[in-house]
């Protein structure tokens, strides 16, 4: 099935929601574009903040909804070429058995997806108590890079810090990391927390994340994938595009729109209304990721 | 010469005094910004209300008496970090009224998310 017979196939099935694009514009891929050959398509799925663990009002069915994502996921046509969870996997505990038995029963659940390799990175939920030694026991690192088709990955960690910093060896390691990729390099970044300030009164920011976005500016091909705020946000750090992904426990609300960060509340009549996991659609030669946002369950 | 000497170091001391006298009355004239004890416990800060008034200046001393805890007031650009076994203190002057979220931006455990307060300023 082609791209274009995929990204129908989602419309008519009532799996699409809106669709997002992310990239450069025409005339810049047009003039970018002799130099970038050589580059194939492809598409990856992000899931984000399965909070595998929680328990109340705000999901009836949180024991359900992390094995409908991956039945929804595995029912996709054409297998997308890698998937990656950014972060909150589990719901916190202050116990750490509890919290490597989550870990283990998560594991477990999305080892029902067909598709490898899948790829994780840790949540402040999974991470900040111990600074990610769970996590790496279960999953490997919390950060690290990977290339594929022409694409550089870069997984940060602004997690394992409790006082949710990158912290200087990382900014380093990044730093070292971007020294070694061409300056129209196609760089994704993913992380579990915004980079940027989006809302720093509800702790939905990275204390220095502004001086990973200065490291990442020199490059003008950088898109930024993170998970934390549960819900869908767009937004723009210079030529640097950040994209939030939906939560598969519960939504939280717009920023500032209620005097807490509380999750919305359930609604029986829209069961799993705000969740979802999304497709995201890599043309590394326009340098342009189409986003398509997917409910857990079929509309 | 010698006299003339003498009285102008003495007119100069007196004034001296008198300048230093007006200095130390202006300085006690100065009210102490009102200092607000509060406490980061797990997962709750006492008091969760803190009242201020527009253009008072104060100085808030927190404790936490179990682990390190942050405290973030976005608005004010103001946060530190609160280390049991020490008090850390923060002076400001709120320049506008309203009712502002401050929060605990310091991971501290499962009740982490709901730990937050809010400062009136009137």
């Amino acid at each position: 099935m082609s791209r274009f017979d995929r990204r129908q196939f989602l419309q008519l099935a009532g799996f699409g929601g809106a669709v997002w694009v992310s990239g450069l514009s025409a005339e810049v891929c047009a003039a970018d574009a002799p130099k970038a050959t050589g580059y194939d398509d492809f598409y990856f799925v992000q899931l984000s903040d399965t909070h595998w663990g929680f328990e109340g009002p705000p999901n009836p069915d949180a024991r359900g909804t992390l094995p409908k994502a991956v039945a929804a996921v595995n029912a996709i046509p054409q297998s997308p070429d890698f998937i990656i969870f950014t972060g909150d996997l589990t719901h916190t505990t202050d116990d750490p058995k509890e919290r490597r038995k989550r870990m283990g029963e998560f594991r477990d659940i999305v080892s029902e997806l067909k598709v490898k390799p899948v790829r994780f990175i840790p949540g402040e939920h999974d991470a900040s108590l111990d600074n990610g030694k769970a996590f790496k026991e279960f999953f490997g690192p919390t950060n690290y890079t990977f290339e594929h088709k022409g694409v550089h990955f870069i997984v940060l960690d602004n997690v394992s810090d409790p006082s949710a910093r990158l912290g200087d060896e990382q900014l380093a390691w990044l730093a070292d990391d971007l020294k070694m990729q061409p300056q129209d390099a196609r760089i994704v970044v993913f992380a579990h927390r915004p980079l940027f300030d989006l809302y720093p009164q509800w702790d939905w920011a990275t204390r220095d994340g502004a001086k990973a976005v200065e490291l990442l500016m020199p490059h003008p091909n950088v898109t930024v994938f993170y998970g934390h705020i549960h819900q869908e946000h767009h937004q723009m750090t210079g030529h640097i595009a950040h994209h939030s992904a939906k939560s598969l426990i519960f939504p939280l609300p717009v920023a500032g729109s209620q005097p807490k960060r509380t999750p919305l509340p359930w609604d029986p009549a829209q069961p799993y209304r705000g969740l979802g996991f999304r497709e995201i659609e890599a043309e590394p030669r326009k340098a342009e990721y189409v986003i398509t946002e997917v409910p857990v369950q079929r509309a | 010469m010698v006299v003339d000497t003498r009285r102008r170091t003495l007119m100069c001391a007196a004034g001296a005094l008198a300048l230093s006298s007006v200095a130390a009355l202006t300085l006690a004239a100065e009210p102490k910004p009102r200092a607000i004890k509060v406490v980061a416990k797990k997962f709750e800060f006492v008091p969760s209300e803190i009242h201020v008034t527009h253009g008072e200046t104060v100085i808030l001393q927190f404790t936490a008496p179990e682990v390190t805890m942050g405290f973030n007031l976005a608005d004010f650009k103001l946060r530190t970090d609160i280390v049991p076994g020490q008090v850390a203190t923060l002076e400001f002057t709120p320049d506008k009224t309203g009712t502002f979220t401050f929060l605990c931006d310091v991971f501290c455990g499962k009740g982490h998310e709901d730990m937050s307060g809010t400062l009136i300023v009137s």
